[in-house]
């Protein structure tokens, strides 16, 4: 393999060629860098994850006032721990954001750390909304109870399953920087994963607004 | 192998340095706002600051305002040539977004119109 890139090595053109190439620090020919393409299609992955979601707000929105004599998200929900959920959302999409920072600029410790900030946000969102669901549950209104709780488990929980499965792919991640080194191929699964946890904040403030917010008022 | 791969994979040929389009600063300034617009709404949905039927509107504003703080500052959708294709799609998506939810909306809601008993029909039961 390395054979094969050397004798296509971008050194191979020019300097004039490249010079017409470049304006400036972009590009006017010529392919994009695998990074960018890579992005491009994660980014394409990650619309049709959110059209998904589309139809499960949708769903939501329109049996939210269905509750079948059940109870109302006012008498349910608990802002105060919404509140905290929401927090620790947020700051692990900041937290992943230092991290790929970091990774990007080769700095694997501060990488890790900040890695372990962000599944330990994680994690702290995920057990909240497990005991909101668990207590729910308890208390009679699970998702069987009424057309407005199983949208309500539909929407949460998936959002809640994605969480789950970007703090698995964290972990595997960490995994390959710890055995594989801060090399490109690494660099750009790292890219993917926190466009990844990036777009589920933003589903969370869609859920935050449309079901809980709206919900108690 | 990895030195090489370091130096030249992820770059456009005739590219020579490669930066971040990042930085820790517009994260930070990213996570400021969003804050800021976490907090506005809560303020907005628990208390009687806006007028009570304008709530769920000041509510969809300002989630759509942290929605873009978090396109610009977190996922660093900008002007860039690099953003074209990515904005273009998400552009795309965001019509998928509002003709699904939007028309579901609207769709049931003139269902639940035609179809309920009439406000008459349920006042002669009493």
């Amino acid at each position: 393999m390395t054979v094969a890139t050397v004798e296509t090595r971008p050194t191979a053109v020019s300097a004039t060629l490249a010079s017409e190439l470049t304006v400036g620090k972009r590009t006017a020919g010529g392919p994009s860098p695998k990074r960018t393409v890579v992005a491009y299609g994660f980014w394409i992955f990650i619309l049709s994850d959110m059209v998904m979601f589309a139809a499960l707000f949708a769903a939501y929105a329109v049996m939210a006032g269905n509750t079948a004599g059940g109870p109302t998200g006012a008498q349910l929900f608990n802002l105060r721990s919404v509140f905290i959920e929401t927090m620790c959302l947020l700051l692990s999409s900041y937290t992943c954001g230092l991290g790929a920072l970091s990774a990007e600029r080769r700095n694997s410790a501060l990488f890790f750390l900040f890695a372990a900030l962000t599944f330990v946000l994680g994690a702290v969102f995920l057990l909240i909304e497990g005991t909101e669901f668990a207590g729910m549950v308890a208390r009679g209104a699970g998702p069987e109870r009424s057309a407005f709780l199983s949208s309500f488990f539909t929407l949460v929980g998936t959002h809640g399953a994605h969480v789950s499965i970007g703090l698995v792919w964290l972990v595997y991640l960490a995994a390959q920087v710890k055995t594989k080194g801060l090399r490109p191929a690494v660099l750009r699964r790292l890219l993917c994963w926190s466009l990844f946890w990036h777009a589920l904040d933003i589903v969370w403030v869609g859920v935050l607004t449309l079901v809980y917010l709206m919900g108690v008022t | 192998m990895d030195g090489y791969e370091r130096v030249f994979d992820d770059r456009t040929p005739g590219v020579e340095d490669y930066e971040p389009t990042a930085s820790y600063l517009s994260y930070t300034v990213g996570l400021g706002l969003a804050i800021v617009a976490t907090i506005a709404s809560f303020v907005v949905s628990q208390t009687d600051l806006l007028w009570a039927p304008g709530i769920p509107v000041g509510l969809l504003v300002l989630a759509i305002a942290q929605i873009g703080v978090h396109l610009v500052f977190f996922l660093h959708l900008g002007s860039g040539s690099e953003s074209t294709n990515n904005i273009l799609a998400l552009a795309f998506g965001v019509i998928i977004v509002f003709l699904v939810i939007g028309g579901s909306i609207w769709i049931i809601a003139n269902l639940n119109e035609n179809t309920m008993p009439s406000a008459d029909v349920l006042n002669m039961r009493q």
